[in-house]
């Protein structure tokens, strides 16, 4: 094994490469097209022996990723932002299908306006999809989910697509070291896809296009996909656990960082994770008892462990880079549905709301939000949700905003003059 | 300037520093403002993002300082040392920027514009002081090795040569300490008003406003077509100018918009007489004010 310098992006192509996947429909996109272009490089030097097909879209590139999966082929694809949003349906589709394969989404956040850099609502809109999510905070991380990801999604027990998430910009172009696992290595891990029972003949052929009504067979087939979700927690700690033995690195579905004996927590998914990890070792170096926790595994959630976790901590400051517009963020209520009612469960959730597209998070935001949250679980009190959002900040957007009036007036004068 | 932060993060590395290196670029494709930034620290690295105070940052386009949309000084703070590659020297920038910390200034990349990342990343090398000569050297080699050999020969050449002019600066760029969590200000948080929908949604009062973003000042290279040797085909550079920066006038003949062209070469590249030449935007702008060419220039 060798650690060299490679992006995100690099490292979900070679998760794919290490993979062996055998077929890639692609379509590009911001920021994640750098992944096909490298394993298309790959291809065609001979690197890789996959076929990549370029589809028309993320509709139909879904649709051909489920379909070769279901007849037992190892498919590997990515996606972004509108990307993923204009595939939606059949990303519904084909975890209905029961199809196993891996998608990386590089996060982006939605228009409109529209924005290259990241946020989570992209992934979180296709939260509820039957696909389990796998969320990255380092280059390293994401090379090790794709193989974590296709054990889950091709176990029996599983046996639906998966989601490997990584932040564009913050994770997709940016070098850090990065441990690649051997090729050999990583086959006796991963071995060639056993599709067992999946599969098709010309002369046997099967359609995954199931109509039902009256909601009898529906329900059943909707809540045993759900089954399968929660199967695949069990799965997960098999499955990582036997990678932690073999290349030694230990990913559990949820990073806890300092926590044993921490009172105020950090809660928050992606690369600004590892933001809040020097925040926690900084408020740690000043006295205070801060730790985060982490979920890898977004879908299944894994709602016993946060509760193992978080017995006993006073507060969690929820970090959400992301947006359900007329609620607020989407972790605080999926964190809060799982720890009502608990015995020992911290007593204040507070919401804050910063990332959005791109935002960055400075330190001192970190400790800010540490310090808000101990106030509420002294004062028993959880304040209002809070936007990341400075008095500089909304100096720019009045800036913004006047050049916008200045022009309106402008075309309304004119406007004016022309129709005299 | 990616080339410059891969091989510097390369460098690092190989020295035994943990690194991080991105680009950031924006929307505009070729030819827009960009920058890179490195990261590099004896313990791993948690920080992200773009570098809020930057120890160190290198210019490779001068012109691009007055730009307020590519941010040149953001962050640059009293310990930060500054490097232009400018024909203007060092005190003239110091005085311009009132800038607190170092200023020092490498020749402009003008015609060695292709070298520029190279060496700016031999400088930087330099600078930081714990990287050896041969280190940079074989990062430059490592990050360029799908160049055809001749050109990995003057990167390495150039890279050198601006770590050993910069000798006498070594390791004026020292290790930063991250700020203790007792020693920061607050955040200026504010609450955001509610504004209703004819304030608040995204929408701009105007047509066609990307003419008033002047494109045309991120030109290094400046097309010029050869009237003579055009044949008036009417459509191979204005239909391949990602810009739609060229337009053909009634009897055939393009004229580039110079507001708008950002100077990508690729009408250069496919004009099927070979009748658009390229020269340096600063040596042209230079002979539209009526002035010498500056020494050393091509022509």
């Amino acid at each position: 094994m060798t650690r060299t310098l490679v992006t995100g992006n690099g490292a979900a192509a070679w998760g794919a490469r290490l993979a062996e996947a055998d077929y890639v429909p692609a379509f590009p996109i911001t920021p994640q097209t750098e992944i096909i272009e490298q394993i298309g490089a790959w291809i065609d030097e001979g690197a890789m022996a996959a076929r990549m097909v370029t589809l028309e879209s993320e509709h139909s590139m879904i649709t051909a990723a489920g379909a070769a999966a279901a007849t037992g082929v190892r498919v590997f694809t990515a996606t972004s932002s509108q990307g993923l949003l204009h595939g939606m349906e059949m990303v519904y589709g084909v975890s209905g299908w029961r199809a196993p394969f891996v998608l990386v989404n590089v996060s982006r956040g939605l228009a409109a306006p529209i924005t290259l850099e990241p946020d989570h609502n992209d992934v979180f809109a296709a939260r509820d999809s039957g696909f389990l999510q796998l969320h990255c905070a380092t280059c390293q991380e994401v090379v090790d989910a794709v193989l974590i990801g296709y054990r889950l999604a091709e176990d029996e027990r599983v046996r639906l697509p998966v989601i490997v998430n990584l932040d564009g910009f913050y994770l997709s172009f940016t070098r850090e070291p990065v441990e690649l696992p051997a090729a050999d290595a990583v086959r006796s891990f991963l071995p060639p896809f056993d599709p067992a029972g999946l599969g098709i003949r010309a002369s046997q052929p099967t359609s995954q296009a199931v109509a039902v009504l009256g909601g009898t067979p529906y329900s059943y087939f909707r809540y045993q996909a759900h089954l399968a979700q929660l199967q695949a927690l069990d799965v997960h700690a098999e499955v990582t656990a036997e990678f932690e033995q073999r290349f030694g690195r230990a990913y559990p579905a949820l990073e806890a960082y300092r926590t044993e004996d921490a009172e105020i927590v950090f809660f928050m998914t992606g690369s600004f994770a590892t933001k809040a990890k020097d925040a926690v070792d900084r408020l740690r170096a000043a006295g205070e008892r801060v730790g985060l926790v982490r979920p890898r595994l977004l879908r299944p959630f894994p709602a016993a462990r946060l509760r193992a976790v978080l017995a006993g901590v006073r507060g969690v400051a929820v970090v959400d880079q992301n947006l359900s517009l007329g609620k607020g963020g989407v972790l605080h209520a999926e964190l809060a549905s799982v720890l009502y009612g608990v015995p020992d469960a911290p007593a204040v959730l507070v919401s804050f709301i910063g990332g959005l597209g791109g935002r960055d998070i400075g330190a001192e935001e970190f400790y800010e939000m540490a310090a808000v949250t101990r106030r509420a679980a002294d004062e028993g009190r959880t304040p209002e949700p809070r936007l990341l959002y400075t008095a500089r900040e909304l100096r720019e957007v009045r800036k913004l905003q006047g050049i916008a009036r200045a022009e309106h007036d402008e075309l309304a004068n004119e406007g004016e003059e022309a129709r005299r | 300037m990616k080339t410059a932060s891969r091989i510097l993060g390369t460098a690092f590395f190989e020295a035994g520093f943990e690194v991080q290196d991105a680009p950031r670029f924006g929307a505009e494709r070729r030819g827009a403002p960009m920058f890179a930034y490195v990261r590099a620290d004896r313990a791993p690295i948690h920080e992200r993002g773009v570098i809020r105070d930057p120890d160190l940052v290198v210019v490779a386009d001068d012109t691009l300082v007055p730009v307020a949309a590519a941010g040149v000084l953001v962050g640059v703070g009293e310990r930060t040392v500054l490097l232009l590659h400018s024909a203007e020297g060092p005190e003239l920038w110091r005085e311009r920027l009132a800038v607190a910390g170092p200023v020092l200034t490498l020749p402009p990349a003008g015609e060695a514009l292709d070298f520029v990342g190279a060496a700016s990343a031999g400088a930087a090398a330099r600078f930081v002081g714990v990287i050896p000569r041969e280190g940079l050297e074989r990062a430059i080699r490592e990050e360029l090795a799908e160049m055809p050999l001749a050109l990995v020969e003057r990167n390495v050449e150039q890279g050198l040569a601006s770590f050993d002019a910069m000798a006498p600066h070594a390791g004026i760029v020292c290790e930063g300490r991250a700020a203790d969590a007792a020693d920061r200000t607050p955040p200026d948080w504010v609450e955001l008003p509610f504004e209703a929908a004819r304030v608040s949604a995204p929408a701009i009062h105007a047509g066609a406003t990307s003419v008033e973003v002047r494109t045309g000042l991120w030109r290094t290279m400046r097309p010029v077509i050869d009237y003579e040797h055009c044949n008036r085909c009417s459509w191979v550079c204005s239909t391949l100018c990602p810009d739609s920066a060229i337009r053909v006038e009634a009897d055939r003949t393009p004229r580039i918009d110079l507001e708008h062209c950002k100077g990508c070469m690729i009408c250069a590249a496919v004009c099927p007489p070979h009748a658009i030449g390229a020269i340096p935007e600063r040596e042209a702008a230079a002979q539209e004010r009526g002035e010498a060419a500056p020494e050393g220039a091509s022509r």
